[in-house]
């Protein structure tokens, strides 16, 4: 008599370690007199950007094309999402504008490195590096300050839950997953896009062009992207200053990474490292933290460890489509 | 007759300028582009380019014709030399080694560490500070070769995630472990563990500098490639230490040089700069003149080429990783022991964005040693013009980052140059 065997892929036993450690965590930090519902709530709003970030960023790989400029798009649309927000008058207007702005850096990587067949990875960083002069510069020349706070009227107003106050666009990143997950997986737009990275010369062949396929994914990489971007100014901390986003568009990334491609496992991934964020934060400012400083730097390092390990051990090369950042050409 | 040599000569060049012609579009675009933001924000372009250009000591009254000013742009070029060179080597192997950022940090650490905290005789100290450096930046760019080896895992990721991991840990250790008399900087430089400020007045320091450095490749480059031998070994051996005695030779004629008609003003420009430099030529040695770097350019050019050839892959990879922690391990020592401060500040405000627009320095370069040099000297007159940008014009000086950026964005696109001419057929 044959036992049927269960078979558990990794990764979800790996979220699935995650996320019992989580909650063991939560289990212990009540008993040591920490307020989980302060470090939950922390999490939930580090994780608003890297989710909206790293949805986008999967359907962009998932497509074939790596766009690592991520962290530039984040800091221009935070700056020019409160640009919009006071012009326009409307916090949400701010976000309108913020996700614009991540759309056009989107459509112009798409433009480069599907028409003009760019190197990706390049093209990436110089975005990084371009956002990362242009923020302060913008800053300098146009509020002549370092530092802005954003008005109150321009804020996303909060909304009262149990566990205290949240953004409403917290709820938006997580219907953005859902939502994207269901298109990437249970639509024909979705096996389009797969298929794009995995096989392009099928999608063309089958009569679809690879390029529109593409240039939309980047455009709605670099729109989700750039909503989160706002969300760090307006929704969020209320200020743009330097280096806003203090490296998260790379977490996004070590997100993707780590979820392996997949919108909704991204959203795990993103509300893991949140919530080592959030306790980095708090463990920080604990009194019994200065005997062992080391332990909240650590926490900083573990949004870029935890990925590292786990493609290193558990999942190899194995999720990435097999035309990832090679431009197609027809034949 | 007379009439084909102008058209031999434009074929020539059109042959063999394409890459120049891609890096110098690349540069304009870049510096239109920045006219063009600060034209959309009511500043005058043309003064904008003014005070570039006073960024390499052109346009400046100076009474020793702006050296001082191209002194700092060298001084700001050295780091990127090193990174750039980081990139290049990878490039040359075919990978993506953006790990120099991380390994700048590292390299600088370790830097500071030797040189604040051991008390080691003159003389060696300044040695083993930039050996100690440069073996902990190939110490971390090891991680990333060895997790490509071993488990396949793409460089730009681990990369990525390994420049993060580096900013915390050098992070916590300068404010926990190397942290001197106050808390934001890490300790002093011992006196004997500094680099030698070059003199920054004197016309003549300069103009020896300069000269020394164009001698030492001018000699370099007779004495290896213009000098007829048929088989290495001992003659090689000869010709590299012919090599080692230039380099020191013009350090020690510098040194006197410096001391005798050199004034310290408080520059920044340190000896490490003809580390720097004696590191891209051996590195170009490396590449184009012997076996194993021949191998790192096969598996680059043609990995299948190289596997069929017998050639080990993972070999050359972690040699190309190796060499580009060195180098950019060296770039961390080169920015954590400078003046003022002698030590680096615990926000590594110092390290920040080298090994990032080192990617572009190199691809300016066209990914090759030699060429890293002028290129990076660009960089370098462009980083410090940030001043005069500020001073002249009232803008920020982060404009300048955002030039760096879009010349890197143009010089991903390798058709850019292509396709313009193509639309210029077109148009005929």
């Amino acid at each position: 008599m044959t036992i049927a065997r269960i078979h558990i892929p990794r990764r979800v036993l790996v979220f699935t370690i995650c996320l019992v450690v989580i909650v063991v965590l939560f289990y212990l930090l009540e008993h040591v007199g920490i307020s989980t519902k302060e470090v939950a709530r922390g999490a939930l709003f580090v994780m608003t950007p890297l989710t909206l970030a790293a949805v986008g960023e999967c359907i962009n790989e998932k497509a074939g094309l790596v766009n690592i400029g991520l962290e530039g798009i984040f800091l221009l649309t935070a700056f020019f999402g409160v640009y919009g927000a006071v012009h326009l008058g409307s916090g949400y207007g701010g976000l309108l504008v913020g996700s614009l702005v991540g759309a056009l850096i989107g459509f112009i990587f798409g433009i480069m490195s599907v028409y003009g067949r760019a190197n990706q990875v390049v093209a990436g960083m110089g975005i990084n590096v371009f956002a990362g002069g242009m923020l302060l510069f913008l800053m300098m020349t146009i509020w002549h300050a370092t530092s802005y706070e954003v008005r109150p009227e321009f804020m996303i107003s909060k909304i009262s839950t149990p566990l205290g106050l949240l953004s409403p666009i917290i709820f938006v990143a997580i219907a953005i997953a859902i939502l994207f997950h269901i298109i990437l997986h249970r639509t024909f737009l979705g096996i389009k896009i797969r298929a794009a990275g995995e096989k392009p010369e099928a999608v063309d062949v089958g009569g679809k062009r690879v390029d529109r396929i593409r240039m939309f994914t980047c455009i709605l990489g670099g729109g989700l992207a750039g909503l989160g971007g706002a969300f760090f100014s307006l929704g969020w901390l209320g200020t743009v200053v330097k280096d806003i986003s203090a490296g998260r568009g790379y977490i996004a990334l070590a997100c993707v990474v780590f979820a392996g491609l997949e919108p909704l496992y991204a959203l795990a991934a993103a509300f893991i490292f949140g919530f080592v964020e959030a306790l980095a934060s708090t463990v920080g400012i604990m009194p019994a933290a200065h005997a062992f400083p080391f332990l909240g730097y650590f926490l900083l390092m573990v949004p870029y460890i935890v990925p590292l390990v786990v493609v290193a051990i558990f999942i190899g090369r194995k999720p990435f489509p097999k035309a990832s950042g090679r431009p197609y050409i027809r034949e | 007759m007379i009439s084909k040599v102008p058209s031999a000569l434009l074929s020539y060049l059109r042959e063999n300028m394409r890459p120049l012609v891609e890096s110098a579009f690349a540069i304009f675009v870049g510096l239109v582009v920045g006219g063009l933001i600060l034209l959309v924000l009511h500043y005058n372009p043309i003064d904008g380019y003014v005070s570039m250009l006073k960024g390499f000591g052109i346009f400046i009254e100076q009474r020793n014709f702006g050296l001082t000013e191209f002194a700092y742009a060298l001084a700001f070029a050295t780091p990127y030399m090193l990174t750039a060179l980081t990139f290049a080597v990878g490039m040359r192997a075919g990978l993506f080694n953006i790990g120099a950022e991380g390994q700048v940090y590292i390299g600088g650490a370790a830097a500071a560490w030797i040189a604040g905290h051991f008390a080691l005789p003159v003389g060696f100290h300044v040695f083993a500070v930039t050996i100690i450096a440069m073996l902990a930046g190939a110490l971390w760019a090891l991680i990333p070769a060895l997790l490509k080896i071993r488990r396949g895992v793409h460089e730009v990721i681990s990369g990525i995630m390994l420049n993060w991991i580096a900013f915390y840990l050098v992070m916590y250790l300068a404010i926990y472990h190397l942290s001197g008399k106050y808390a934001h900087l890490t300790a002093e430089a011992l006196p004997t563990a500094r680099y030698e400020v070059l003199g920054m007045v004197g016309r003549i320091d300069l103009i020896a500098m300069i000269s020394v450095i164009l001698a030492v490749c001018l000699g370099v480059y007779i004495l290896l490639w213009r000098t007829r031998v048929s088989h290495i070994g001992f003659i090689q051996r000869w010709r590299m230490m012919l090599f080692g005695l230039i380099v020191g030779g013009s350090y020690v004629a510098f040194a006197y040089v410096n001391q005798h008609f050199g004034k310290l003003m408080g520059g920044n420009l340190t000896t490490v700069i003809y580390v720097a430099i004696a590191l891209c030529v051996g590195v170009y040695v490396f590449l184009w003149r012997m076996y194993p770097g021949y191998e790192i350019r096969l598996v680059g050019d043609n990995p299948d080429a190289a596997r069929y050839a017998g050639i080990s892959i993972s070999r050359a990879i972690l040699l190309s990783f190796i060499i580009g922690g060195l180098a950019a391990g060296l770039a961390g020592a080169s920015l954590a022991i400078r003046p003022t401060n002698w030590g680096f500040n615990s926000t590594l405000g110092d390290f920040v964005g080298y090994g990032f627009v080192g990617i572009g320095v190199a691809l300016v370069g066209r990914n090759h040693p030699i060429g890293i040099i002028p290129s990076a000297i660009f960089f370098g007159g462009l980083e410090n013009s940030g001043r005069y940008l500020e001073a002249d014009l009232g803008v920020s000086s982060e404009l300048v980052g955002g030039i760096q950026g879009i010349i890197i964005i143009a010089m991903a696109l390798p058709l850019l140059v292509l396709l313009l001419a193509r639309l210029r057929r077109k148009a005929k």
